[in-house]
């Protein structure tokens, strides 16, 4: 692979994953906004593989799959699995006298449990469930706000690249504002789902950061970190199951026992 | 204050004692959860659990005597005990020791009031020993990125935790820790992704070790560049910093420790605010080293006045005992800030000590309280007047804690509070000390106010009678006598502790 072609497919890639997170703030359907998260685990999976093609090194291609699979397909797979909300019946709760599911409710709403009480996702019957309410900040606003974030990210990353100019380091600003802009999802949205795409957005920026500067953290780190972010999802989405029984929805707007 | 050298502690040679010592807090509360997972909570797994916690507490112990002024490593460098690291292991044992014992009386009565079931005891149990095993892996980690995998492993373990009681409130509570508490340890990943970019770029990663080990960083610290390592270390602040309780992202520390079960609520408030803020005196090194003590104060000071304040002022007019405790804690963590700003071997000395004493008294004070809860099924202050006449012992062991906690005499947040303020004022921070001062006052009288209404105030005419069995009371009160031990003489404690001190702070 020439130097030049390297470069275009890692701007590709980095450019991608932005744009990606940009239609997340602009669309309000949750099912869409599941498939950009896809969409941006995959464009975040191309980085190292162009970096390890480009470098012959072989590991950076597996440690690329694994990305693939984890972040393409994986968690945003268990994502989508809470999308579809059905409002679970009040009596499946209060008849056993606990909540159904195992000792760690870890299979609430997770795939290959309960599947047969879960009808097809088109067949729900609260179509608000599927989407983000009347947003606390209105589209317009959220995209302005966006390319405010972006210049910001390109402001704050100025000693990054000019620790190391490299064609890897130069994307590093897209990858900054990957992460604001995951903050700005997390923050002015009211849907469970949306809080988590947007959690997973900023999670994908910090790793096209570390790919983009340093070829990703040590072995044992990544490793770690995966498993703590698979296992943070999971906890999420056995919440956002509890959250459906209790509250009949996952408007976070709900959450307002508790303050001073 | 540029070239400031950071402290070089030396490798000790390892024994299979230190060995064994070092893994033991990891691997004892493993087995803890392993054999709860199998027989389910009872009264024997309960045991086998406080075990677990007591080997971590001897495991401190051996390492405090093995240390010496060095450092160890296990496992093929993956580990590391230095000072520190015993210190903070002496503070994780004493806490769960008193917190997985009094968790077996309060399960207990918890499914004798049906408010339990036999699987979420189980679950609960599961999860309690896995919480000891991650912070045990916090402290003795030897890379800043394996220390991060643990604490993010923190909130996985205690989210399902603080959602035992599986009410409305406590399911709000859990969510907003979760995502709060994620995002905000996600920052401190981009912070140490940075770090690492400049460390690599130092030539540390091929220097051997990883890039991101602390010896590495530390050695690597004055060739870092600043304008990255600035970036890096804000990041690291504010993400450690969420996870400590410290402002601006600290809201979701009173919803978390009001709505877990007691024992857990002694455990967050005691200990994993404490292993969260430890990291940071980790980071300080780092920080000093690159950018000289100037730019981590600066950082410091800011958050801790700030934390004292907002806890201050919600401690006043504060309707709920438990709310009140979680608060009281934040005030703590920002006083912590404070002294890790001043930064002198004193100072350290006094912030170790203090974190100690206030896991102790904060254990003893949540367990109490979680027999308040238990008896009134509420946590208003309003609902539970009257405590001293209806249970005379679990009054005197919460009133007790309470005069610990507010750090009068003889106790030891006394000494400690002292040994900050001298340390502040030796490092010219008078103005911020007399800020955290006012803070600490106000904070003071309002808890004394609320104290002296849960513990003297007219009791409902229904109100319960609060007796507790031997074996519920045995905690509590070894807890009390730990505290007032810690205050009479820290004993073989001082000398590790001024250890400590001397390691963390800049030359």
């Amino acid at each position: 692979m020439t130097t030049a072609a390297y470069t275009d497919l890692l701007h590709l890639a980095a450019g991608l994953q932005l744009l990606c997170a940009v239609g997340a703030v602009w669309r309000r359907q949750l099912g869409p906004s599941v498939r950009l998260l896809s969409a941006q685990g995959t464009a975040l999976a191309a980085i190292p593989f162009v970096s390890g093609l480009y470098r012959h090194e072989g590991h950076l291609v597996g440690v690329a799959l694994a990305v693939l699979v984890l972040r393409g397909g994986m968690l945003p797979w268990l994502v989508s699995r809470l999308v579809p909300t059905i409002v679970r019946p009040a009596a499946d709760w209060t008849d056993s006298g606990r909540y159904a599911g195992s000792d760690l409710d870890l299979d609430l709403d997770v795939p290959g449990s309960g599947s047969a009480m879960r009808p097809e996702p088109h067949a729900h019957d609260d179509p608000e469930e599927t989407r983000e309410p009347t947003p606390l900040v209105s589209t317009t606003v959220s995209l302005l706000l966006t390319a405010a974030l972006t210049a910001l990210a390109y402001a704050v990353s100025r000693p990054l690249v000019t620790l190391d100019p490299s064609p890897a380091t130069h994307a590093a600003p897209a990858a900054l504002a990957v992460i604001l802009i995951g903050l700005l999802v997390l923050t002015t949205r009211r849907r469970a789902v949306s809080q988590v795409i947007g959690f997973l957005t900023l999670d994908n920026g910090i790793a096209a950061l570390a790919f983009l500067l340093t070829s990703g953290v040590p072995l044992v780190v990544e490793l770690g970190a995966s498993l703590d972010l698979l296992l943070a999802v999971l906890v999420v989405a056995a919440l956002t199951g509890r959250m459906r029984v209790k509250f009949g929805g996952t408007d976070l707007g709900e959450l307002q026992e508790l303050h001073e | 204050m540029t070239d400031t050298a950071t402290a070089v502690s030396t490798a000790v040679t390892t024994t299979p004692w230190v060995t064994a010592a070092m893994i033991t807090p990891l691997l004892a509360p493993l087995a803890g959860a392993v054999v709860v997972g199998a027989a389910g909570w009872r009264r024997a797994t309960g045991c086998a659990s406080v075990a677990a916690a007591v080997a971590t507490l001897v495991s401190g112990g051996i390492l405090a005597a093995a240390v010496g002024s060095g450092h160890v490593f296990a496992a093929g460098r993956l580990l590391r005990a230095d000072a520190l690291t015993a210190v903070m292991t002496i503070v994780i044992g004493a806490v769960a020791t008193l917190a997985t014992w009094g968790s077996i009386a309060y399960l207990d009565t918890e499914r004798a009031r049906g408010h339990t079931t036999s699987a979420h005891a189980r679950t609960y149990g599961i999860l309690v020993n896995l919480f000891l095993a991650t912070m045990a892996l916090a402290v003795l980690a030897n890379n800043l990125g394996v220390v991060w995998v643990a604490v993010e492993g923190t909130t996985v373990a205690t989210a399902f935790l603080v959602g035992h009681r599986r009410t409305r409130a406590s399911l709000e509570a859990t969510w907003k820790y979760v995502i709060i508490c994620s995002v905000g340890i996600a920052l401190a990943f981009l912070g140490t992704v940075v770090l690492y970019f400049a460390s690599v770029h130092a030539g540390a990663a091929a220097a051997g070790g990883g890039g991101l080990d602390f010896d590495t960083l530390a050695a690597a610290a004055p060739h870092l560049d600043p304008d990255v390592t600035r970036l890096a270390v804000a990041l690291l602040l504010l993400g450690y910093g969420t996870k400590a309780g410290l402002a601006p992202f600290h809201t979701w520390l009173a919803d978390a420790h009001s709505q877990a079960p007691a024992p857990v609520s002694a455990l967050m408030s005691g200990v994993l605010l404490s292993v969260a803020f430890t990291t940071l005196l980790r980071v300080k090194v780092i920080s000093d080293g690159a950018l000289g003590p100037g730019f981590l104060r600066a950082g410091l000071l800011t958050l801790g006045l700030a934390t004292l304040l907002v806890a201050a002022l919600l401690l006043v007019g504060q309707r709920d005992y438990k709310r009140m405790l979680a608060y009281s804690s934040q005030e703590h963590m920002g006083l912590l800030a404070v002294a890790a700003a001043a930064g002198t071997d004193l100072a350290i000395a006094a912030l170790l000590l203090h974190v100690l004493a206030h896991g102790l008294g904060k254990s003893v004070l949540f367990l109490s309280a979680g027999h308040l809860q238990l008896a009134h099924d509420s946590t208003a202050i309003a609902d539970a007047r009257g405590v001293l006449a209806r249970g005379p012992l679990l009054g005197a062991v919460f009133g007790v804690g309470l005069v610990a906690l507010l750090g009068l005499p003889p106790f030891a947040l006394f000494s400690s509070e002292v040994g900050i303020a001298r340390g502040a004022a030796d490092a010219h921070l008078a103005g911020p000390l007399v800020a955290a001062l006012i803070a600490m006052l106000v904070a003071f009288v309002a808890l004394t106010r609320r104290g002296i209404d849960l513990l003297l105030g007219p009791a409902a005419p229904d109100g319960p009678a609060l007796r507790l069995r031997p074996t519920v009371a045995a905690p509590l009160v070894v807890g009390v006598v730990a505290c007032v031990a810690l205050g009479l003489t820290a004993g073989p404690l001082e000398h590790l502790l001024t250890t400590a001190g001397g390691l963390l702070a800049p030359r």
